[in-house]
């Protein structure tokens, strides 16, 4: 990488350089590591050194009511969420991307504004629309607030998508003799896919995190993962807060994944189409 | 002459209908099935996201207390010349109202909102309402009776004050969410200094966000750089350390930055350790606790739009430039910097943006000097349930956000938002 002929200067600069990066790399992985072992030390606090290791942590999560229902509420809130925002936002990516129309640039902004009003404001704001609905201390409240803040990345990830894609390649289709059915499910649908699953992993990360609309909207029956760990390291931080950390992060990684290996897929099949 | 004709002659389909207006029909037809596709979204998110925000928005200036608990008196005080003390009428209507009011016990609607005018106001009103239904003596005026109760009620500034909210709006809180106060003229006036508190909050928030949006980008940039620069299998490999943060939970963050920043934490006790310091250092539940964590979690939105930026420089232009007798350093500065300036500046006003209205890092690992416009926000729903203030406090908020977030949409297009 550093030639031979560089000057030591140049050879300092390299190495403070490298060092500054790879530090910012371990500033920003250290957390996630150093929360995973505390969950299976023995100890009351959240303490280094571990001195005996034992799963009590993660019998306290996964035998204590409380944790497994905000579990159970995170895992129908996030989905639905999701559902709803992939819908919509996949409608709304194609009408965006497909013609002209007066006013389309402030409608996008607007669609995608959820992403950049402060989250209390949104609390605040439907809590007062809510209230007098009955739709505080529901689900449904709940997931129709979450779907309307993951709805701007299915809307972004979808239009990006569909900015790369090549029109012609349905006019093949058809010239070779495909319905327009047919077209779009072998043709359309499997190129656009990706775009659609990741913009549903964004919603879903989204919702799944989602703590201050749920302060708000949320009783104590639909409490959910990320509301009950607020609660948790607000009052007292046990390490039952560490084995949920560390199934979050499991979780994370799954996610990533799914992602990584889409976007693997998608260039694959970009690069197959234009080869 | 004939050759004129056909070429005047509009274009005509199969049909004989002219071109142009079935291409303009196709078009509207395309137009109409686009607005199509977009309106469930658009109406989904009118009803569950911006008519929410409306209300929010609505509820900064609503005033209803006065004008619906006390409605007599809100009707006789408009006749009011606001020259000495109110009719006798204008008592009479208040002695009626505060009647109901004892009856529907709405009495600490009313003393709740006229004390927010002026302190005091919440006993004087009390004590009145207890008195209700009036009982006077032959030939006393009810204004006598009520000075005899409470010698406040022959203040004309109480009156004042009662005239000032007998209408369904007021700036009261968009002027207190500023440090303002209105003059007996109606006009804004900077709150005396001790009595100020808001300002400071609205100028702790971007301060703050500042400096959070500042580290990110100082910590970020390199970074970028160096990942931008690397083979492609490598830098694959150290992206994951950047994408598993950014997708994993705040909450997660949070609390790991709770272990290792406490005073009995891993990085106190590293430093303790090895003889640095003697006593623990306060890293948790102050200021540098916060930014530590909101720069954990923002440093992602940097690197991420800064690295696609740079893959997009091809490097032959910075070699053209060493081989061309540059110093690299200069190379960088005038070749590369520049190219990756609008994209960068645009990933900092997004954190910028997302800064201003954080509420949960701030919150758990600040302590009171920490806390930025959101929290107070919250703070008046949950604690004070004082709607009128967070909203006032929310509607400020919200200008301020969406007036940069129209920058952004200006400058970069809402459409072009990277995720990475």
């Amino acid at each position: 990488m550093l030639p031979n002929y560089a000057s030591p200067i140049e050879r300092i600069w390299f190495w403070t350089f490298r060092a500054l990066c790879v530090s910012v790399l371990i500033f920003l992985v250290s957390p996630l590591l150093v929360i995973v072992p505390l969950s299976f030390s023995d100890n009351t606090f959240l303490l280094y050194p571990i001195e005996h290791f034992s799963l009590r942590w993660y019998q306290e999560f996964f035998g204590n009511e409380v944790w497994l229902n905000s579990l159970k509420n995170s895992f129908i809130v996030a989905p639905a969420a999701t559902l709803l925002a992939m819908v919509l936002g996949s409608l709304a990516a194609v009408g965006l991307t497909s013609s002209n129309f007066p006013g389309k640039a402030l409608l996008m902004s607007i669609l995608i504004s959820p992403m950049v009003v402060p989250v209390v404001i949104v609390g605040v704001g439907s809590y007062l629309f809510f209230a007098p609905l009955g739709l505080t201390n529901s689900y449904l409240g709940l997931i129709l607030v979450h779907a309307a803040l993951g709805v701007p990345f299915v809307v972004i990830t979808v239009s990006a998508t569909l900015g790369n894609f090549n029109v012609n390649l349905i006019k093949a289709s058809a010239n070779l003799g495909a319905n327009p059915l047919t077209t779009y499910r072998r043709v359309v649908f499997p190129l656009i896919a990706p775009g659609v699953i990741s913009g549903g992993l964004f919603a879903f990360a989204t919702s799944f995190d989602e703590v201050v609309v749920t302060l708000f909207l949320a009783g104590p029956e639909q409490s959910t993962l990320p509301r009950q760990m607020f609660g948790g390291i607000k009052e007292n931080i046990s390490p039952a807060i560490a084995a949920a950390a560390t199934v979050l992060i499991l979780f994370s990684i799954a996610l990533l994944l799914t992602l990584e290996w889409l976007r693997g897929r998608a260039e694959k099949m970009r690069t197959a189409v234009e080869h | 002459m004939s050759e004129t004709m056909t070429m005047n002659a509009p274009l005509t389909a199969a049909d004989g209908e002219s071109l142009k207006v079935k291409l303009a029909r196709e078009r509207r037809n395309k137009q109409l099935k686009a607005i199509a596709l977009v309106a469930p979204l658009a109406l989904f998110l009118l009803l569950t996201f911006l008519v929410p925000i409306a209300m929010l928005l609505k509820r900064s200036v609503d005033n209803p207390e006065v004008i619906t608990y006390l409605p007599q008196t809100s009707a006789a005080i408009a006749g009011w010349d606001r020259r000495g003390l109110p009719s006798e009428t204008v008592f009479a209507a208040m002695a009626r109202d505060l009647t109901v009011a004892k009856e529907q016990k709405t009495v600490p609607e009313i003393s709740k909102r006229l004390n927010m005018d002026i302190s005091g106001f919440r006993s004087l009103i009390q004590r009145s309402a207890r008195k209700m239904p009036l009982e006077l003596a032959p030939g006393e005026s009810v204004r006598d009776h009520f000075i005899a109760i409470d010698e406040r009620w022959g203040d004309p500034d109480h009156w004042h004050v009662i005239a000032k909210n007998a209408k369904s709006w007021t700036p009261y809180y968009l002027y207190s969410a500023m440090d303002l106060r209105e003059t007996k003229a109606g006009t804004p006036e900077l709150a005396p200094e001790e009595e100020r508190a808001f300002l400071s909050i609205f100028g702790r928030t971007l301060w703050m966000s500042m400096w959070i949006t500042l580290f990110s980008v100082l910590l970020g940039y390199p970074v970028a750089y160096w990942l931008a620069n690397l083979p492609a299998r490598k830098s694959n490999l150290l992206m994951i350390l950047v994408l598993l943060p950014f997708w994993t939970s705040v909450l997660v963050r949070v609390a790991s930055w709770i272990v290792l920043l406490q005073q009995e934490g891993l990085i106190n006790s590293a430093l303790m350790g090895l003889g640095i310091i003697g006593e623990p250092l306060q890293l948790a539940f102050n200021r540098t606790g916060v930014y530590i964590a909101m720069v954990h979690i923002l440093l992602p939105f940097v690197i991420l739009p800064a690295y696609s930026v740079m893959k997009s420089i091809p490097p032959t232009y910075m070699r053209a430039a060493i081989s061309l007798g540059d110093h690299p350093f200069a190379a960088f500065w005038k070749i590369y910097f520049p190219q990756t300036v609008a994209g960068v500046a645009a990933g900092a006003l997004l954190v910028f943006i997302m800064c201003m209205g954080y509420y949960i890092t701030p919150a758990l690992l600040g302590g009171p000097q920490e806390q930025m416009v959101s929290y107070y926000v919250a703070f008046y729903t949950n604690v004070t349930i004082n709607w009128g203030m967070a909203a006032a406090l929310g509607s400020l908020l919200l200008v301020a956000t969406m007036t940069l977030y129209a920058v952004y949409s200006k400058l970069v297009g809402a459409n072009k938002l990277s995720l990475g």
